[in-house]
């Protein structure tokens, strides 16, 4: 379980500077597939970013199974990393390594070496995305829909607790998307993996994630089940994310 | 006409191999020593940039400083300037092994601004990617930074070698030979013109043959755009 209490992010010293996040709370179930939606700008990335600590928080906590990560440094980083895998928009690939070694890249990080055993569980991963006949090309020679799916078993090899997905299909085609959110869920019915996804389409929400959350220039403006939400929108943001508002008003 | 060129290479074709021997040793044999040096400089240099993994502004700025300061210096003011320095580390200042310092010292700093482009030129959002593994920084260096930067580091490394080259034109200064020496000496004090030109010519095919060289070791590691 992840709770994020009182979260705020400034850039910048000045006592004025406007806050990425602004006393943001909220509660992340096991299990559970969460969306985070807003429009640019609104803070979901950053929120994200907070989660793995590749941004530090200004100030507010992040409490992961009981434990404050909040201020790990170090080692405790580093494993705290791979417990809270990441997948991103732009799929952060080696283009210099194989789709295995990239894969394989978590045992190396955590290990310091890559085992047998770690190219065979590799291999499981990449059969799971379905890529395991791709295990020798390199990713410019796959698709965008294909290196997300990598990425993705990458991620799994850290053998995380929760994904996070920062936009993860915001740059695939309409297919693409689907085959990547359809092995999302997946993932998450068969390992019980928590996800959270970051996005701005309303339709990868519906598709996949069971709560949402909307953030507004840094603060989160409503929660609540899928089902509730797309029902009966509160907050101006998801009306207009949901396209219950006349665009030409 | 061949008695022409064979005399020629009778009373010059010596002078000119050896030229070319010590034109290749200046520099190969320095540049060598200077990645050593260069490429954990160009490292730190990128590591400790204002928002790289290891923001430290002031060795970055200091380092920074190091480096400009001794890329200004013209090559042939930094050789005879150096010279005492030279001395204690060689025990000559002059010949073969009075250019090997000096050259280091102008080749390190350049080699150092070189790899730092080249690691710059790494996607942001890759080493991200490997940071949110849990991979620490001498493993993003090593495993990650480096192997992608190659191919651009290689192509770096035609740019590095013909500078040098143009560098040991100069070693006659300091009387270590060389191609630039041979030039100079028979083309402009004693006027055998076609030494220098021959010289030249020399001078013109190793630069074709490192910048070939280079291109195809870059596009032989380089994994991007191939189908």
């Amino acid at each position: 379980m992840i709770q994020i209490r009182n979260l705020c992010k400034t850039y910048g010293g000045a006592v004025d500077a406007p806050h990425a996040l602004d006393d943001v709370s909220l509660d992340v179930a096991d299990g559970d597939i969460l969306g985070v939606i807003g429009m640019s700008g609104a803070g979901k990335s950053t929120l994200v970013r907070c989660l793995n600590l590749l941004e530090r928080p200004t100030s507010g906590r992040i409490v992961v199974d009981g434990q404050d990560v909040t201020s790990l440094a170090g080692a405790e980083l580093r494993s705290y990393r791979r417990r809270v895998a990441m997948v991103f928009q732009n799929f952060g690939l080696l283009a210099q390594k194989t789709v295995l070694a990239n894969v394989c890249f978590p045992y190396l990080a955590a290990t310091g070496r890559v085992t047998d055993q770690n190219r065979a569980r590799a291999l499981e991963l990449l059969e799971m995305v379905g890529l395991a006949e791709r295990a020798d090309s390199y990713p410019s020679q796959l698709s965008g829909g294909q290196q997300q799916r990598v990425a993705i078993a990458r991620a799994l090899a850290c053998e995380p607790d929760y994904i996070l997905c920062d936009e993860a299909t915001s740059a695939l085609d309409p297919a693409s998307t689907n085959t990547v959110l359809k092995l999302l869920r997946q993932i998450n019915r068969d390992t019980g993996v928590t996800i959270i996804v970051i996005t701005h389409s309303m339709g990868v929400v519906e598709k996949i994630c069971r709560h949402v959350a909307v953030l507004e220039a840094g603060r989160v403006v409503e929660r609540g089940s899928v089902a509730d939400v797309f029902a009966a929108p509160r907050s101006q943001a998801a009306k207009v994310l949901l396209e219950r508002v006349d665009w030409d008003a | 006409m061949p008695s022409l060129v064979s005399e020629f290479v009778a009373e010059y074709g010596a002078l000119l191999a050896e030229g070319t021997l010590s034109t290749i040793v200046m520099t190969l044999v320095p540049t060598a020593i200077s990645y050593v040096i260069g490429l954990a400089l160009g490292v730190v240099l990128y590591l400790t940039a204002p928002g790289s993994l290891r923001p430290l502004p002031v060795l970055n700025a200091a380092l920074g400083w190091v480096v400009n300061v001794l890329r200004s210096f013209p090559f042939i003011v930094l050789m005879v300037f150096i010279i005492p320095l030279t001395r204690q580390i060689m025990g000559t200042g002059s010949g073969l092994a009075g250019i090997i310092p000096p050259l280091v010292l102008a080749t390190a700093p350049f080699i150092a601004r070189m790899v730092e482009q080249s690691l710059a030129e790494v996607p942001r959002a890759t080493v991200e990617a490997v940071e949110a593994c849990g991979a620490s920084v001498p493993r993003i260096v090593l495993s990650a930074l480096l192997p992608e930067a190659l191919p651009s580091i290689v192509r770096g490394a035609a740019v590095v070698l013909i500078a040098v080259l143009g560098y040991t034109a100069m070693a006659g200064a300091i009387g270590a030979g060389g191609l630039g020496d041979i030039a100079v000496r028979y083309g402009y004090y004693r006027r055998v013109d076609e030494v220098m030109w021959v010289a030249v010519v020399v001078l013109v095919v190793i630069v074709q043959a490192i910048q070939s060289a280079c291109d195809l070791a870059a596009r032989r590691v380089d994994h991007r755009m191939r189908g």
